[in-house]
Formats: structure tokens, sequence, C-alpha cells
């Protein structure tokens, strides 16, 4: 009864950890080349979720159709306002102060935008699948194995890209060193697009699991903060890190929540100073030197 | 058409707000920190304050004298052990400790009976009938003494030695500046301001809740630093009563408000990344020496502008 019951948690857990994964390797791979924290990605996660939901109420589309509208917004999201919003940065040198406040800038303007033309009451899901699956005495919500199975099938994609692909050996490389990997004729212009997009079509999925689970509301964006600290847990700027790190935060989370649900919250933060105090590079992050 | 109780209202938020983002101003306008915590450093002031009155009765000055203190050490604390990080993890580090601080009056339960009357502090609910001591003739004052401190600290050796680690961290140490130091008492000055904020600021309001000291609030004030100018007093000002008392008079704006916020730091860090004043400050002297001369008539022509310099301005960076 009792391994039964932490078992269960640690699903809970698994199944938390996998959605901040979803979330923090969209920070962490727009750190990695670009080193700064893309803080508009919660906007983007945020606007995944009610593309979702009205896919799902107002257009009535199947589940996978509308699953993949989400990818969809907020990829395009992403990249617009990549194009919009750093790209003038990028072309002025600007330091990475800058990059940090606009995309401040544009996480507030998102969140408030959609409370200014939707509006700021948060709205449930319909339910879609409300059966669970009994696996040797633990009860599996369809829901949360779909979660698990999502999350895990997109970052073994992701990871595929990365590792295998010729753009993953490219942004390799600028994540490395952005100025000798441009020499060696890397276009890095559109590395960046596509870290953009990828992060924006995770961050659309995982809103779209967020909302299934829990609510869709203007101010997911606190939600994801989480998940950047799960990045920051695992090392900024490294993707393994961020997943093995979310997983851990989300693992961890469960379990404080389930000695003191008021306490979840503060243990996230209360980590997040620690990480930062004891090693700031993360569990497996590249280490930043300031240079001249 | 507004009565004069709304307006005070108004200029008292934009008093204490004002001195908020006076020393946010500090921190990231002059010294180039990004703060993502600084409603926490608001909020500690409120608590601390609340406390001193209403639990220990307390006069409203050294109440808010302990909260400014009170902030201070945490300021100091954090930035004791977080000035050292590069890069990004310093903004990081305050955005972990404002929520946590948040967090941590949300879940705190206290009651204890003083000088024969309850004083209830309840997580989430917070505190109730705080008494209302801020009045905007105080608010000003204060507003005014603090205004004066930030300039002179700002001329001084110690204000050039923060702008210097602002433009080049790396070339500030090489030429001799102890740059920690500048950083600290950066770090330092912006908590104790925003803690003597926040007394006032639960003074004016009569309740707190943790939910005041949202994340967003601390970006608000980040916004206003950046609206007005990084690295100008008087940008400040400004960014501040634009920002601050106009969309209370223009309610109509609502929730576009922030959106209007967003979309405000975003052109500005494209089209012109030094704020309203870009670094400069509004020449306070001479406008008030063109004044006097127009109040003292034809019979003498003004004073020549001064070629070079005033010595109130801040030097271009």
């Amino acid at each position: 009864m009792d391994a039964q019951y932490y078992l269960q948690q640690l699903v809970n857990g698994i199944c938390l950890g996998g959605m901040y994964a979803l979330m923090s390797v969209g920070y962490s791979l727009v750190y990695s080349i670009m080193n700064f924290s893309n803080f508009a990605h919660g906007g983007v996660i945020m606007v995944g979720a009610y593309v979702g939901f009205f896919a799902l109420t107002a257009l009535h589309v199947p589940f996978l159709v509308a699953f993949l509208l989400c990818g969809l917004g907020s990829g395009l999201l992403a990249i617009i306002i990549e194009r919009l919003v750093y790209s003038p940065l990028r072309k002025r040198h600007a330091p990475s102060l800058y990059f940090i406040i606009s995309a401040m800038g544009a996480s507030i303007f998102l969140e408030n935008f959609v409370i200014a033309t939707i509006d700021g009451t948060p709205r449930n899901y319909p339910t879609i699948f409300s059966n669970s699956i009994n696996i040797g005495g633990l009860s599996l919500g369809v829901d949360s194995l779909l979660m698990i199975i999502v999350s895990a099938v997109s970052l073994l994609i992701l990871m595929f890209i990365i590792q295998k692909t010729k753009i993953g050996l490219a942004i390799r490389a600028c994540s490395y060193n952005e100025k000798a990997g441009t020499l060696m004729g890397i276009n890095s212009s559109l590395v960046i697009f596509v870290v953009f997009l990828m992060g924006g079509i995770l961050a659309g999925f995982a809103g779209m699991l967020y909302g299934m689970r829990f609510i869709v509301k203007p101010t997911i964006g606190q939600v994801t903060n989480k998940s950047f600290v799960a990045a920051v847990f695992g090392g900024l700027g490294s993707l393994p890190g961020a997943i093995v790190g979310s997983l851990l935060l989300g693992i961890m989370e469960i379990f404080v929540a389930s000695i003191n649900s008021n306490l979840r919250d503060l243990f996230v933060y209360a980590l997040l100073i620690l990480v930062l105090v004891i090693k700031p590079s993360g569990l497996m992050g590249k280490v930043v030197e300031d240079k001249a | 058409m507004f009565s004069w109780y709304y307006i005070e209202g108004i200029l008292i938020q934009s008093c204490y707000t004002l001195l908020i983002v006076l020393g946010l101003s500090i921190l990231t306008g002059y010294t180039g920190m990004f703060s993502f915590g600084h409603a926490g450093f608001v909020c500690i002031g409120a608590y601390v304050s609340v406390v001193c009155t209403m639990a220990f009765g307390l006069p409203y000055w050294l109440a808010l004298l302990i909260a400014g203190l009170a902030s201070m050490l945490l300021g100091a604390g954090l930035g004791k052990i977080t000035l050292g990080l590069k890069g990004d993890y310093f903004c990081i580090a305050t955005l972990g400790v404002g929520e946590a601080i948040r967090l941590i009056f949300n879940n705190l339960q206290l009651s204890w009976t003083a000088r024969g009357k309850v004083f209830l502090l309840d997580g989430a609910k917070g505190i109730a009938s705080i008494p209302l001591y801020t009045t905007f003739g105080k608010a000003l004052l204060i507003v005014a003494v603090f205004l004066t401190a930030t300039a002179l600290l700002m001329n001084s050796k110690h204000g050039r030695s923060m702008l210097a680690v602002r433009e080049d961290e790396l070339a500030a140490q090489m030429s001799g500046i102890n740059t920690f130091r500048s950083k600290m008492l950066a770090m330092c000055m912006s908590a104790l301001y925003a803690g003597i904020a926040g007394g006032m600021l639960a003074h004016y309001f009569g309740y707190l809740q943790p939910k005041m000291f949202l994340m967003t609030k601390s970006t608000e004030y980040t916004i206003m630093v950046i609206f007005g100018g990084m690295g100008s007093i008087t940008g400040s000002v400004l960014g501040t009563v634009l920002l601050c008392a106009l969309p209370e008079l223009l309610r109509a704006v609502g929730d576009w408000r922030l959106v209007f916020y967003g979309l405000a730091v975003i052109i500005i860090m494209i089209v012109r990344p030094k704020g309203l004043m870009g670094g400069k400050e509004l020449p306070v002297g001479k406008i008030i020496r063109a004044i006097g001369g127009l109040f003292a008539g034809k019979k003498k022509d003004l004073p020549p502008p001064d070629s070079g310099t005033d010595p109130g301005e801040e030097a271009q960076v």
C-alpha cells in the first residue's frame, strides 16, 4: 500500500516533469544560441493553450487536429516574436539586457492582450479522456498517459533532430560559438529560426497538455516560470540538462506537495535560489564566462 | 469632475511608486542590473512596517525607517550571494527571491495580542484595517528627500562608479573600481527605497495581501525605469508620472493599459533603447531660472545660456 502510494506519486511527478520538459527545452534552446532567457516563452505556451481550447470548443475539431493546431499556432507565434522583437536587436548587436527587457515586454503584451481581447477568467477544457487504466494496482488516467507519451515522443524527435540532422549539427555548432559557426558557413538566422520554431511547437504541445490537465487562463505564465526554474536547475543552455532538470523538479514538486501542498511553489523558488548559490551552471549547464 | 480625494489617492500612489522606481533606477538604470523581484522588497517593507505600527505601536516614521532597513538587510544578503553571478543569473536570482518572499507571506500565519488588540497576519488573506497614516503631504516630503538624496548619490564618486559598472564591468574593474562594492551599494539603496515605499503603500491602502506583490508588479516598475530612460533621475520621474498617473486618469483604457506597456517596452528597445530622456537629465535649474526670468518681467534680459554643461547635468553616456 505504502509503496504503491509512492509509485503513484512518482508517476504523477513524471507526468508533471514531462510537461515541464516540453516547456523548458524552449528556454534552453534559445539560451544556448542567443545567451538570454526568453521570458516571452511563457506567453507562447499560454497562447498554445488557448489555440487548443478554441479549436476544441469553437471549431469542434478532433483532438489530434487541435493538438497539431496548438503546435502550429505557438510555433508561428514564436517565429513572429523572433522576427519582430529580437531580430532588430540582433542586427544591432544589442547587449543581452535589452533582449531580456524586450522578452519581458513581449510576455506582458501577450498576457494582457489575451486578457483584453478574450478575458481573464479561467476556462476548463472539455473532457476528452476521462477513463483511466489500471496497471498493477496503479490507477493511471489516460490523459496522464498521453502526457507522458507525448512528452517522451516529442523530446526524442527533438533529440534526434539535434543529434543526427544537418541543421541539428548547425545548432550545436552555434551553441558552442555563434561567430565561429557563421564563419564556417552556417546561416545563423536560419538556425535561430529553427530553434524558435521547435521551441514554439513544443510550447504549443505543452500548453495544450497543461490546459487539459489543469485550466486555461492568461496567467499560465506563472507556471511556465517553474519550467524556467527547471531549465536553470538542469543547466541553462543544455538540452539534456533541461529534460533531466524538469523530470527531477516535477517529481520533487509532487512529493513536496504530498507533504504540504501550500509549500510546492515555495519549494520550487527556494530550489532556484539554492541552485544559483551553489552551482549557477546547474546540473549540466555550460559555464558562461564574461568576455570583454 | 474628479474629487480631491480621488486625485490625492493617485498622487500618493504616484509618490510611492516613484520612490520604488527611483530605487530601481539606481539598480537597473545606473548599475545595469536587472531585477525581476523588486515587488518582494516592497512586500517585506510593507509587512515589516505594518507589524511595527500595528503590533508594536511604533510611530509611522520609525516604522518606515525599520521597514527600509529590513528590506535593505535582505538586499544586502541577496547581494552577498548573487552579485558574483554573471549575465542572466542575477536577474533569475531576483526572480526567485521575489517570488519566494511573496510565497512565504502567503503561507505565514501570525497572531498575537498587543496593546489589548489582536494582530492577525493570515496568510493569503493578509492583514486588514491598517491605520491610514500616509497622507499626500508626508508622501511628497519623503519623495522629495529621496529625490535629492538620489541626485546627490548619482553625482558623487559612487554614482559614477555605478555608471562605469553598467557600461563595462571589466573595464571598470581594470580602472580600479571595486565593482562588487558599487553593485552592493546600488542593491542596498534600491532595497531601502523599496522597503520605505512598501511601508507607505501599506499605510495608504489600509490592507495587505501577498497577491499585491506579484512578479508583474516588479516588471511594471522596471518598465517605468526603461520608459523614462536608464540612467536618468528626471527620466524616472517622467516615466513614473506618465505610466502611473495617466492610466489612472484614463480609466477607460482598463485592460489595455498593460498591453500598451508591453508594446511600449518592445518599441522603445527597438527604436530608442535609451528611453525618453536618453540618459540625460531635464535641466531643472535652467527651467527654474527661465520661469523666474519670466516673472521678473522685462526689466532685465534672461541670463545668457550656459556654454558647456550645467553642473547638475548628468554626463552623457
